[in-house]
């Protein structure tokens, strides 16, 4: 699990051209959106790629995303739960 | 109807031209068939959460465009209007290249929001937080002429004061490479300072930004006054010498009037030719300047051109490395400009010393 | 200066008609145009339906007698057939008769060819002809050419999908100010695998009709199309003895300045282009009988639109409709398309009705007109929302 959580951390930071950010800047329980990181709708489009190409997740309403970014933690969880490969 | 100034000016090119201190002081001379931009430090105009995913023709545009705007002291402006031929081409071919080899999977937004050619336009609106009118113009060489027709018509009937206009496009390596199969670029590299001496077809590409502030108020920053433009799709050899006396004479001015006529040449003979009509015929007379080894040909390379009239205008004087002939005009009143790409989509602007 | 903008022409083909009198019956028989793409070979063929218009390229190229060896772009060809049909509705023997201009716009321009030979440019001469139509205003070059439309103002918007509505504000700017006696102005996008899979990677296109303004909208279906307008002077229409189809009366374009691609949730940008486009105008709210709306079916434009149409017309909605249920959303062509739409319920006297509505959205109270509605009608409102935050409204009048 942690394994998978530094994963996706270096995944966002590169994917998400987040220049200023390291891996250690990034709580497990951090929100990814909003205060948090950040991060907006179209990161959350971005993220549902990395989902889909990376973990073979697939979501057809981005609605949907909003409860999985949460944080790190929520991700890894579903990712854990769901992924096919 | 309301006079139109200049009252501010902005450019990223090939040559370190956005500090407006300078005036082309260092020269680099760039050898190839594409030049590279000397990037500003865009850290300095862009926070970093915002430039994240802000493609390149994005970057120089924000950075021209807040330059363009503390130069004429101004915190926001009424309109925004874009010029680009090809918008972010980058971002265009990352998307359809990822789409062809991934077989239409994994696609992801940012590139293909990045590719509407109305996106610079989009974002800058968004950085400046301007609610007011937005145009983007995508018409080949005329993209930055159109945006200057537009801009100059609602400032003299007074409908907004203030306008940011630019021209902004971008260098796609494969694109590139499709113009080069098609000859629109040269062959071999060549010294930019020999570009009209190299005696082959082609251009020689570059990229850039090029904002203006326009207004129909006058202030102590004003470079010039932007008199006319006039664009033409189409307009044949034969053609060109009668038609450029009539936009003279449409503004009251004859060719004797004119005290420096800069020319888009790019140094492709193919197309040239349009060039030495005037150069060789009507206005062999007059102080003549060319600007396309220093920008690079690009559809919106003519807001370089604008750029560096302007800058004439308000200084006075003429940089040695930008001079097509010997005549030496006593003082700049009056700047006509002329270009065209490819034979196609012609265009005039007339500026005056204010 | 010209105080009138008259319309004397108009030209369309979209997935419902392939020119203006088979649009109108389509519109008033409720027919749609949205099926499952056949011309485009994609791997979301099941997953999205679209408004795909009939006709072939080769077909398409046969009706305007062009050679076989021709660089259109399907972009191209859709908008020479539509401009050519306004150009002879409004009489015009002659451009050169009087200044004429052309003012075109589209998002897709030459994306169609450019990405079928993407590759195989490098292999192939007989493609390379299609390099040079990539770039957007090769498609208003060529249409300009088949118009005769030489040594004039040409140019081409590209404001994504309130694209065509800026081309009628510029062109009835031009004409305003004496720049120019006429101009034809609209614009043209046929579909391409470029956008269906852009849009697709913002999860904002439906897998089945999409259904304007209904609570549970699925999102957007693309379309292809191409509209024009022929726009011309009061002294020209006077000295011709013209017959006017309808007045461009108002206008108004503004910029959310809130978000890439979505629209802000009070639709500040919209409410600024409609209370524009009144102002212009010289109307009052209670002046406008109809409004066209933009009206894509995704969850964010129309809760962003019909919230800005409550803060422009308070208590007093009037009727709205969109017609995108019938021929898809057509991107840059939309604003034209439905300039078409707007000038025949002026014509007609007709509120169209917003088809496939089930569901009363809970956002707001007002609901789209769902029947076919005849009452007088003397002034029409088209709205035209797109990426990048542009806003645009046109309002389309009986009288000058």
């Amino acid at each position: 699990m942690d394994a998978l959580k530094q994963e996706l951390k270096e995944f966002i930071i590169e994917q998400l051209n987040l220049e200023d950010i390291e891996v250690k800047d990034i709580a497990n329980d951090d929100a990814l959106f909003g205060d948090g990181l950040g991060l907006d709708s179209i990161d959350a489009l971005e993220l549902i790629v990395m989902l889909d190409k990376n973990y073979g997740i697939k979501l057809t309403d981005p609605k949907q995303g909003r409860a999985i970014f949460e944080s790190i933690d929520t991700m890894a969880a579903y990712i854990t739960a769901n992924r096919t490969n | 109807m309301k006079k139109v100034y200049i009252n501010s000016i902005a450019s990223v090119s090939a040559q370190k031209t956005f500090d407006n201190a300078e005036f082309l002081n260092d020269f680099i001379d760039h050898e190839g068939i594409e030049i590279p931009v000397v990037n500003p430090n865009y850290k300095d105009f862009i926070p970093p959460a915002a430039a994240r995913r802000m493609a390149k023709g994005i970057k120089m545009s924000i950075v021209a465009s807040k330059i363009a705007l503390q130069e004429a002291e101004l915190e926001a402006v009424d309109a925004i209007i874009t010029g680009t031929g090809m918008g972010c081409l980058r971002d265009s071919e990352k998307f359809l290249s990822t789409l062809i080899d991934n077989d239409e999977q994994y696609l992801t937004p940012t590139s293909f929001i990045q590719s509407t050619h109305n996106t610079v336009g989009g974002q800058v609106a968004l950085e400046l937080q301007c609610k007011g009118y937005n145009f983007t113009y995508v018409h080949s060489s005329n993209s930055f002429e159109s945006a200057l027709v537009d801009a100059k018509m609602q400032l003299a009937a007074n409908e907004e004061n203030t306008i940011l206009v630019g021209g902004v496009d971008e260098i796609g390596e494969h694109t590139f490479k499709l113009q080069e199969l098609v000859g629109h670029v040269k062959v071999k590299p060549v010294k930019v300072s020999e570009l009209l001496n190299s005696k082959t077809s082609g251009a020689v590409y570059g990229e850039g930004a090029n904002f203006f502030v326009l207004s129909n108020e006058k202030q102590e920053s004003s470079y010039a006054q932007l008199m006319a433009v006039k664009m033409y799709n189409t307009l044949p050899k034969e053609a060109l010498s009668e038609t450029i006396k009539a936009f003279l004479s449409a503004n009251e001015l004859q060719v004797e009037d004119i005290d420096l006529l800069v020319l888009g040449c790019n140094g492709d003979i193919e197309f040239d030719d349009y060039y030495d009509i005037l150069g060789e015929g009507g206005f062999n007379e007059t102080q003549q300047a060319y600007y396309k080894h220093i920008s690079g040909e690009f559809n919106t390379a003519s807001s370089f051109g604008f750029w560096l009239a302007s800058k004439v205008l308000k200084l006075q004087t003429l940089p040695d490395l930008v001079k097509l002939n010997d005549i030496k005009s006593s003082d700049f009143k009056t700047v006509l400009l002329y270009n065209q790409y490819r034979g196609e989509n012609h265009s005039f602007t007339l500026l005056k010393q204010c | 200066m010209s105080k009138g903008v008259a319309i004397t022409g108009m030209g369309i083909i979209s997935a419902i008609g392939n020119n203006v009198e088979e649009n109108y019956q389509s519109l008033i028989e409720s027919r749609k145009g949205i099926s499952r793409i056949s011309k485009i070979k994609t791997n979301h063929v099941n997953d999205i339906m679209v408004g795909e218009i009939a006709f072939t390229n080769e077909e398409i190229a046969a009706q305007l007698g062009l050679k076989s060896d021709n660089s259109f772009t399907r972009t191209a060809l859709l908008g020479c057939l539509a401009a050519k049909e306004a150009v002879e509705n409004a009489g015009i023997d002659n451009v050169d008769d009087y200044k004429t201009g052309l003012i075109s716009s589209t998002s897709v321009g030459g994306m169609d060819m450019t990405e079928r030979y993407y590759y195989e440019s490098f292999e192939n001469k007989a493609v390379q002809k299609y390099i040079e139509s990539h770039h957007a205003g090769d498609s208003t070059q060529k249409i300009a050419e088949e118009l005769g439309i030489n040594k004039s103002f040409v140019t081409t918007i590209s404001t994504a999908c309130s694209s065509a509505a800026n081309a009628i504000m510029l062109g009835a700017r031009l004409i305003k100010s004496g720049e120019l006696d006429r101009v034809i102005v609209g614009g043209a996008d046929c579909l391409s695998k470029f956008t269906i899979n852009g849009f697709k990677t913002l999860m904002i296109l439906s897998d089945t009709y999409n259904t304007p303004f209904d609570e549970n909208r699925k999102g957007l279906n693309l379309g292809e199309a191409a509209a024009y307008l022929v726009l011309e002077s009061d002294a020209l229409v006077q000295k011709e003895n013209k017959t006017v189809l309808a007045y461009v009366k108002g206008y108004g374009n503004a910029n959310d300045a809130y978000h890439q691609t979505a629209s802000s949730e009070n639709g500040d940008g919209a409410t600024l282009a409609m209370k524009k486009a009144l102002k212009v105008a010289n109307y009052n709210a209670a002046d406008i009988d109809y409004i066209n709306a933009h009206g894509t079916a995704t969850g964010n434009n129309d809760l962003s639109e019909g919230r800005a149409i409550i803060r422009v017309f308070e208590d007093t909605v009037p009727d709205f409709s969109s017609t995108k249920a019938y021929t898809g959303h057509t991107l840059a062509a939309a604003g034209a398309i439905e300039a078409v739409y707007s000038i025949l319920a002026l014509q007609h006297n007709v509120v169209y009705p917003n088809l496939n509505f089930k569901t009363q959205m809970k956002a707001f109270e007002i609901t789209p007109e769902l029947q076919l509605k005849k009452k007088p009608i003397q002034a029409v409102m088209s709205n035209s929302f797109g990426f990048g935050g542009n806003c645009s409204t046109v309002i389309f009048s009986k009288e000058p």
